[in-house]
């Protein structure tokens, strides 16, 4: 179930009552952006969605673990306001400010639905340099 | 799950085996061998981490349907003194804060549903908003929130939405007290504004279904339920607002019990003493969560009785129960024959007290409070009523559902939704869902069984069953 994108990929792992993701990345915000690419695929297939819509959040974090799950409830939150769904995102860190966008756009009518993310979790969380000088971000996200 | 690493302590009861120098309380699994050892290892490791959190009374407990969860396993149960320190964890009550059933009996016949079925399956399924990015028609200011927020169900029937009455039996009689609108931050009230009323997607549904074999006719008669008789059941819980606080407070208090020089065995497991600061914030939005859940299922089961009365006229639907399964609760329990109150944990339990406990609704507090076991859409449910037995054994709890026996992950490597909306309209299941995804990942060989489940919860002590429910029409978010 990999999944790529130029420099992003992301795929999943099992997990009993929810779904693990991961994203990858030549960086870590990178790898934050596949993992939103992940998180937000559970809920609507990206290739069906416009970019009709812009949103931009911000948070502050020095645990870049718990940076993650800041990031993917930020877009969650975000997503959940406007009653929009996202398909493509960008992050950008400067020391503890994190600073992202997310495209998408509202739902429509006739969108084929996926399940509903309702938050990102502490579970199987780790984000690490793996070989290869791929960054990996994981977590498991409640559905 | 190796059942090498636990010691068997009666017919349905195991203990998790000490490690040498291992610093933590007992941890105790409900079930037999074959539901054991279906259970992931996971969910070994999480019991115990649960059962060094500081305060705990007792042991931590898993449910017969216990699975990997976050933090507490799913089906975890476990109190705390907070005259010993005792704490309160977000990971252990969960996302979707006061998630729950509502069970409400009908006068209506499953015959008398055969020839509108599909007919009733549409209309139910245009009427409940379900699925992920769907709102419903309520639109509320953030100070309508705020008076949701403190008035819980009670709200909801005062705007209009079902009868006073009724409210006698929903937990807490439709308000939990203790509910702190301010705590909770502006984001989660705008998560929420469009969600009142609405199923949501995930395990949640809404289910006709038919009574179909009493198991204890005594209490079955107290709760109104006889063969044959149709039934509803909405399984939904606190939506974008319980999400919210639940993804700001488990950061929040991850990182208040490193300060509070709380040594977490993992990060999930956030928590804070229920007597400090950071917990009692929490506390205060956890309930205010809790009213929010409380007056959705009563909004919902409004919009089911208006599309119920569309097709039949003098149909009834009254609340047999609502039952939250994902708490912590302040109660009075027996410890060492000293009545303490104890925070309980339930998250993916369901809270089971005996006959005669004084916050039974008097209409069934000789036959103990109902507990529903909601199953998949593809097998059935259970309503069965507390027992005596449970509040030693689990301080009053029981299992709550199957349980999932395969990931979702997997489940949708092994079924499509299509083909599964099928076959199960073939046996006589109508589906109506907007997320075939959603299908797949709910299929019904992706749980436990549910009857085995069900079984072990009597065998155990924890409640006792009084009838099974077979699935008619699923509406699913």
């Amino acid at each position: 179930m990999d999944q790529e994108s130029g420099t992003r990929s992301f795929s999943y792992f099992a997990h009993d009552a929810d779904i693990g993701i991961i994203g990858r990345g030549a960086t870590l915000e990178r790898a934050f952006e596949s993992a939103a690419g992940a998180t937000f695929a559970v809920m609507a297939e990206p290739e069906s969605l416009r970019e009709s819509e812009e949103v931009a959040v911000s948070f502050s974090e020095d645990d870049v673990e718990l940076a993650l799950v800041q990031w993917l409830n930020a877009l969650l939150g975000a997503a959940r306001e406007r009653g929009a769904v996202f398909r493509r995102f960008v992050l950008s860190r400067e020391g503890s400010r994190w600073s992202g966008r997310a495209w998408g756009e509202p739902w429509r009518g006739d969108s084929e639905r996926g399940t509903e993310v309702k938050g990102a979790t502490l579970t199987m969380l780790s984000v690490r340099q793996t070989g290869g000088a791929v960054w990996e971000a994981r977590c498991v996200i409640d559905v | 799950m190796d059942l090498e690493r636990l010691e068997q302590t009666g017919p349905w009861a195991w203990r998790v085996k000490r490690e040498p120098g291992a610093a933590r309380a007992e941890a105790v699994l409900y079930g037999d061998a074959g539901l054991l050892r279906s259970m992931d290892e996971k969910v070994l490791e999480q019991i115990t981490n649960v059962a060094r959190l500081p305060g705990l009374v007792g042991p931590a407990l898993a449910m017969p349907d216990a699975h990997w969860g976050y933090g507490f396993p799913i089906g975890g149960v476990a109190a705390f003194d907070p005259e010993q320190g005792g704490i309160i964890s977000a990971g252990g009550v969960g996302f979707d804060i006061s998630c729950g059933i509502r069970c409400l009996r009908t006068n209506l016949a499953s015959e008398q549903i055969a020839h509108v079925a599909p007919k009733l399956a549409d209309s139910l399924y245009r009427n409940i908003p379900a699925g992920v990015g769907v709102e419903g028609d309520l639109q509320l200011s953030i100070a309508e929130l705020d008076a949701v927020l403190a008035g819980g169900a009670r709200w909801a029937v005062q705007r209009g939405y079902g009868e006073e009455a009724e409210l006698e039996y929903v937990e807490e009689r439709g308000r939990v007290a203790g509910a702190r609108p301010e705590n909770v931050s502006p984001l989660a009230k705008k998560r929420q504004r469009g969600e009142m009323g609405t199923l949501g997607s995930g395990n949640h549904y809404l289910e006709v279904q038919v009574v179909e074999r009493i198991h204890d006719a005594a209490a079955a008669e107290a709760y109104g339920l006889r063969t044959g008789q149709i039934v509803v059941s909405i399984h939904c819980g606190s939506r974008g607002l319980g999400h919210q606080i639940g993804t700001e407070f488990l950061v929040s208090l991850a990182k208040a019990a490193g300060r509070l020089g709380i040594v977490l065995p993992d990060r999930e497991l956030a928590c804070a003493p229920v007597r400090s600061p950071e917990g009692e914030q929490y506390i205060g939005a956890m309930n205010a969560a809790i009213n929010c859940a409380l007056a959705n299922r009563q909004i919902l089961a409004h919009l089911t009785r208006r599309t119920f009365a569309h097709f039949f006229p003098d149909a009834r639907l009254e609340t047999l129960f609502d039952v939250s399964h994902n708490t912590c609760k302040p109660e009075r329990h027996e410890v060492g024959r000293k009545s303490r109150l104890l925070w309980v944990h339930r998250k993916g339990a369901t809270r089971a007290f005996a006959p005669g406990h004084p916050d039974i609704p008097e209409r069934y507090r000789d036959a103990g409070q109902p507990v529903i076991i909601g199953g998949s859409m593809g097998t059935g449910s259970y309503v069965l009523a507390g027992v005596a037995s449970s509040e030693a054994q689990a301080w009053s709890s029981a299992s709550h559902g199957a349980g999932r026996a395969m990931s979702r992950h997997q489940a949708l490597k092994q079924w499509q939704g299509r083909q599964l909306v099928d076959s199960l309209r073939e046996r006589g299941i109508l589906i109506r869902t907007r997320s075939m995804r959603g299908v797949a990942e709910e299929a019904p060989g992706a749980y436990k069984d549910v009857d085995r489940v069900a079984e072990a919860t009597e065998g155990a002590g924890l409640a006792r069953r009084v009838a099974f429910l077979r699935p008619l029409v699923c509406v699913k978010g």
